[in-house]
């Protein structure tokens, strides 16, 4: 890397004195860049973040509406160096397009420049690492926790116990299938309903899953994606902080009716949600125990219906071949 | 013919036949050509099809489907096989199978037919791949407007959703799959050579084999169409390609067929840039773009195999019931998600880099001046390319897998923006002070730059895991690839195509349809593709054909949009068509842009041997305003230079 | 070829190539005919639908599929019909398939009907239990608007199935359920069966289940 100016020859143009420096060149671009940078910074952080999706719906939407906004505000001088250079090049550095070739002179030889080099890695290389600290810290904290983390996450907000009977966290469990959405409420005896509702303010553990292909559930407002995954189950966790519709949608292809795959909920009052809650599980009293008791997962059959892991064995595949007549010869 | 096998006869390039022993001059199978790879592939489907219905049809799953992937599958390889024999792929190998001494003969005389056969120069190779690209890029591109058109309303459904999926997963994959050799197949194989100072390629035969399968794969890709099409879209996630009817198998014969098209090309590529530079051409004079296909080229032979197992497990699982993605007996749906990411991430860098090297192989030459931070620019590439295989987890951020291997992947995400902006870096110190001319490759090259800027900063909201959430499966996502792919590699493609035609075909496309072609492409780009980005973060996921009704205006700007670009590129197919093809050929200057380039140093047309005498090579392409001069000396009588060590052979095989 | 020559040649690819596109776009944008609900007075409407367990011809003969009756009180072999707004709409569904358990059993039982109720063979039922007796045949569900109804199946050992290709008359066993449902402001629902019946299918979602005209398809609300 110890590319150097070449040796200098005679320029075809000869620089007048009127032919600005590179320094002034430098200043100039530098000048307009932190300007440009000053004025926009600010309005993109403090004008535009607090506008930006997903909004401010719950916990976790807030903190990523926040982590947009500070990842906006960094792009911001890298746009504006790239573009303010370009424009300052066409500007100052042009020449006639038909130019005959053997008219067509010669730039400075510029090779390489260590300084320009070197700072440019340096900038680069602290921008991304920082945005690699902030993107794990926020991560870890609550902006992470809306992002689907497997059966077993290691970042959990506080009153998470991987035992469902010690977690004080609300448990819904997210069941994707061609092409509805349906939601379990194990605290609840189980219930299954169409609807989901949320009450405000209470943490929230939701368990996602699939019965068939992969979907993922995007609780839009609420800033939770999480993959459903046929035979896995995928933990994400949001607090919805105010009353609100939450917009609901499937947000990975699983088939011709995926992009009618939505639905939407409400994050209501303790109060109402205790009321909705205790109204489901009494309406569906006949079908509770038709359902198959509440697990991580549900493997799907290839010919229909659930299939408990714990409880009965695999059911035996046909093939459509027919067994094997017993051979008269011995010796197997 | 563009090759003449005739057994026996060995015939050198102007010079005069040996002693003749047995000929096959006259019989039919010695003289292959497109017509017998229609006869072949009609008759190889026709073969594989009853194969596959000979071993599967009495499967009571069979019956019950009422379809036969067998078939399916067999019939499209044997149709495969069919046109390849046809067109004279396997001509040469099989008659010195057969004890016959047949040899090629190079064309002295290049017409029209040529570009119809199987040749063995890579001149050829290169004019046929740029034809076969461009309709694939236009009929891709139809596809595209297929889905705009459904999307201008959320309600009213002009496509039926399962034809719109067939759509969807077409317009992906026709540009995905069939495009990955968009650049290094029209311009790495024409000018690789030219550029290091070579006369052939190091393995001619392989090269055109790999271009001659991709319209195996195009016409097996589009078939889909008939059988139903695909539901998974051009990523093909399992379980539900294992649920798709027969359309899918289509999707999975094709992938397999470009990765083999990929690796065949990548070994090709390879081979000739190490072996077959001129003497004088070091490793620091190796021309930006040769080291952009170098670094593509490694890219491509390591991941492409990856996807060809992802597509044989796939079509294992449609048709004799493995369950290696079957959750119920023992496979899992994370494993197709990790295959194919393991290759699709890597696969989008095969796509940038070729971008990366026209744009910095450009910049030069409109700017007159060296290559800034040279050395940095090739360890950036270098460093894209090692980078692009530990990242892929970033695609699976919310899919539950590895949730503590989040933060390494983030950070491996972050650090790839490191060597990328090198890019940057080059073109910027490149620019400095520079003598700019806007002509049309050089406007499609700063416009692909700054496309590329807006694709790369995009990625850097993905990168990140929380902000990921919002983004991931949207048309943010959307926005960002077609920002990369689009704004980025298509452009630099498009520069491409400006700067190189007049060499490669002796035509030179008209400018002021060139810069129509390029203002109205920028703009009505950036105007279809921006919007996309608040569409995604606003809820609206990709690959749906019902949206939340407030995004409908942005939508409905999006369309229109769109079939302006699509006016936009009618402007460039009248200008290519009518460039190259109507009008009468006229003088052209064999250099016309007045680059340093040793491709430049070539007549035009191409003489067939490119250089009459092996080049030697004394100074680089970039050294505009250093007083140098020509990189090498070329047909000079004592110029010549016999078999070096970088093993040059002088005469035809 | 002389220029002009080559300019026909370059005109008449393009032409060729424009009658392609414009070829496959009608192919793509062709949907199954759609059947207007029987209006029987203001505010009020009967449709009428079959499943068969095999549609019998071409192009998947063993495919299950609905079928539509139209106002002349044809079968015809689509999935896509219209009802008007603001209004009860009668349903009367022939089911003549075997059955087996519901992929989720939520769906067994009735919701979104008016009285939340279906009429199965003359007997008002609220939930049917898949896993039990002849199990579940098919499903008519409208997601959008929270509507699911079960269509039991007939006993497989039944001595008089329908086996003859698409439409089945209600001379063969079948199941008969009927049901009203409540239609509000114009627009478009999707509609589909849930229970995996696509033999052959891995999970039983593939296929008939995946393709529109067969198990599944559109409800068009209009004004």
């Amino acid at each position: 890397m110890s590319d150097e100016h070449a040796p200098a020859t005679p320029p075809a143009a000869a620089e007048t004195a009127s032919e600005p420096t590179d320094r002034q060149h430098l200043l100039r671009i530098g000048i307009i860049w932190i300007v440009l940078s000053l004025i926009a910074m600010p309005l993109v952080y403090f004008v535009w973040g607090p506008h930006f999706p997903p909004g401010n719906g719950s916990d976790q939407a807030a903190s990523q509406q926040h982590d947009n906004a500070v990842l906006a505000t960094i792009a911001v001088p890298v746009f504006l160096f790239i573009w303010v250079y370009l424009g300052y090049a066409l500007v100052n550095w042009r020449i006639r397009s038909d130019t005959p070739v053997s008219e067509l002179p010669d730039g400075p030889p510029v090779r390489g420049h260590i300084g320009f080099q070197t700072t440019w890695l340096i900038v680069t290389s602290l921008t991304v690492l920082s945005l690699f600290v902030y993107g794990t810290a926020e991560l870890v904290k609550t902006s992470g926790a809306g992002t689907g983390s497997g059966g077993a996450p290691i970042w959990t907000p506080a009153g998470y116990s991987s035992n469902l009977t010690k977690s004080k966290l609300l448990q819904v469990q997210v069941i994707g299938q061609q092409w509805r959405w349906t939601f379990r409420y194990p605290q609840y005896g189980g219930v299954e309903t169409s609807q989901l509702l949320l009450p405000v303010g209470q943490a929230v553990q939701f368990n996602v899953t699939s019965l068939d292909v992969i979907h993922s559930f995007w609780a839009i407002d609420l800033g939770v994606k999480a993959d459903a995954n046929p035979g896995n189950n995928n933990i994400a966790f949001v607090t919805p902080n105010r009353l609100q519709l939450i917009n609901i949608r499937c947000a990975e292809l699983c088939g011709i009716y995926h992009g009618s795959m939505a639905t939407n909920g409400q994050v209501v009052s303790h109060a109402d949600f205790d009321r909705w809650i205790v109204t489901q599980v009494v309406l569906h009293a006949r079908l509770i125990p038709q359902l198959p008791p509440y697990e991580d997962y549900y493997l799907p059959q290839t010919d229909g219906g659930y299939y408990d892991p714990g409880t009965n064995p695999l059911p035996p595949v046909d093939t459509g071949l027919a067994p094997p007549s017993p051979t008269p010869s011995s010796g197997q | 013919m563009a090759t003449d096998i005739t057994a026996g006869a060995t015939v050198r390039a102007g010079g005069e036949p040996a002693d003749p022993a047995a000929t096959t001059n006259g019989s039919w199978w010695a003289h292959p050509n497109i017509a017998y790879g229609v006869v072949g592939a009609a008759a190889g489907y026709a073969l594989g099809h009853w194969f596959g219905n000979w071993l599967a049809n009495g499967f009571q799953q069979i019956q019950g489907m009422g379809q036969n992937d067998y078939a399916v599958v067999l019939g499209y390889l044997g149709g495969t096989i069919g046109w390849l024999a046809g067109i004279g792929a396997v001509t040469y190998p099989l008659l010195k199978l057969l004890g016959y001494q047949a040899t090629a003969q190079h064309e002295t005389k290049r017409s029209l037919r040529s570009y119809f056969g199987y040749t063995l120069d890579h001149k050829v190779v290169g004019v046929q791949y740029l034809a076969a690209m461009l309709v694939y890029f236009f009929v891709g591109g139809m596809f595209a407007l297929a889905i705009r058109t459904e999307l201008l309303s959320p309600t009213n459904h002009l496509l039926p959703p399962g034809k719109y999926l067939e759509v969807v997963g077409e317009h992906g994959t026709m540009m995905m799959m069939m495009m990955t050799s968009a650049v290094i197949g029209p311009f790495g194989n024409f000018f690789v050579p030219l550029m290091i100072g070579s006369r052939k390629m190091a393995y001619p035969r392989l090269e055109a084999l790999s271009f001659w399968i991709t319209p195996a794969a195009f016409v097996v890709l589009l078939s889909g169409v008939l059988l139903g099409g695909f539901p998974t879209g051009w990523t093909g996630y399992a379980p539900l390609s294992i649920e798709a009817t027969q359309g899918q198998d289509s999707y999975l014969v094709a992938f397999g067929l470009i990765t083999i098209s990929m690796i065949i090309g990548g070994f090709n590529i390879i081979a000739t840039i190490i072996n077959y530079r001129a003497p004088g051409m070091t490793w620091t004079r190796l021309p930006l773009f040769v080291w952009a296909m170098l670094v593509t080229a490694m890219l491509m032979v390591l991941a492409a195999p990856v996807l060809a197992m992802a597509g044989y497990f796939s079509i294992l699982d449609r048709t004799v019931q493995t369950a290696l993605f079957d959750v119920n007996h023992g496979g899992s749906p994370y494993l197709w998600q990790n295959l194919f990411w393991f290759f699709g991430h890597p696969e989008v860098y095969i796509l940038a880099l070729p971008g990366f090297g026209i744009a910095l192989e450009l910049l030069p030459v409109f700017a007159r001046k060296p290559a800034f931070a040279y050395r940095t620019v090739v360890a950036g590439m270098v460093g894209v390319g090692l980078l692009s295989w530990f990242v892929w987890q970033h695609h699976l951020f919310v899919s539950g897998i590895n949730p503590d291997m989040r933060p390494v992947v983030m950070l491996t995400t972050e650090l790839i923006s490191i060597p990328t902006g090198i890019v940057f870096l080059g073109a910027v110190g490149t620019l400095w002070r520079a003598k700019l001319r806007l002509t049309v490759p050089m406007l499609f090259v700063l416009g692909g730059l700054f496309n590329f800027l807006i694709g790369g900063v995009s990625g850097v909201f993905l990168s990140d895991v929380p902000t990921d959430t919002i983004a991931h499966g949207s048309f943010f996502v959307m926005a960002h690839f077609h920002y990369t792919i689009m704004g980025g590699y298509m452009f630099f493609f498009f520069g491409a195509v400006y700067y190189w035609v007049p060499k490669m075909l002796g035509r030179r496309l008209n400018t002021r349809l060139g810069k129509v072609h390029f203002w109205t492409l920028f703009v009505f780009f950036n105007s279809t593709f921006l919007p996309l980005f608040a569409v995604g973060e606003l809820g609206q996921p990709r690959r749906v054909f019902e949206y939340a009704a407030s995004l409908q205006t942005l939508n409905i700007w999006v369309s229109i949009s769109a079939y302006l670009i699509g006016l936009s590129m009618l402007v460039f197919i009248f200008n290519f068509l009518k460039s190259t093809v109507i009008d009468d050929p006229t003088p052209i200057e064999t250099n016309p842009w007045g680059s340093r380039g040793l491709e430049w140093m070539t007549s035009t047309p191409v003489s067939a041997n490119n250089f009459d005498h092996i080049p030697e090579v004394v100074s680089g392409p970039y050294d505009y305003g250093t007083g140098a001069g020509p990189m090498a000396t070329i047909g000079a009588p004592g110029a010549a230079v016999p078999v070096s060590a970088a093993g040059q052979p002088g005469e035809v095989v | 070829m002389s220029r002009p020559a080559r300019a026909t040649a370059v005109a008449v690819a393009a032409v060729a190539v424009v009658a392609v596109a414009v070829g496959v776009f009608i192919y793509l944008i062709a949907y199954p005919p759609t059947v207007a609900a029987a209006s029987t007075g203001s505010g009020e409407a009967n449709i009428t639908l079959q499943t068969v367990p095999a549609y019998g011809l071409e192009p998947h003969p063993t495919w299950v599929s609905y079928m539509i009756k139209n106002q002349s009180g044809q079968w015809e072999h689509t999935t896509m019909f219209q009802v008007p707004a603001h209004s009860l709409v009668h349903f009367t569904i022939y089911q003549f398939d075997t059955g087996s358990p519901l992929r989720n059993p939520f769906m067994n039982e009735v919701s979104g009907t008016v009285g939340g109720v279906e009429i199965l063979n003359g007997q008002p039922t609220r939930i049917v239990d898949g896993a039990a007796g002849n199990g579940i045949g098919h499903s008519f569900a409208i997601p959008a608007m929270n509507v699911s109804v079960v269509l039991p199946g007939v006993d497989p050992n039944a001595k008089n199935p329908c086996s003859t290709p698409a439409p089945c008359s209600t001379s063969f066993d079948h199941n008969e359920v009927q049901f009203t449902i409540r239609t509000g402001a114009p627009g478009t629902f999707v509609w589909q069966c849930f229970v995996p019946c696509a033999l052959g299918y891995p999970l039983g979602f593939g296929g008939p289940m995946s393709t529109l005209g067969y198990m599944n398809g559109f409800m068009k609300v209009v004004a």
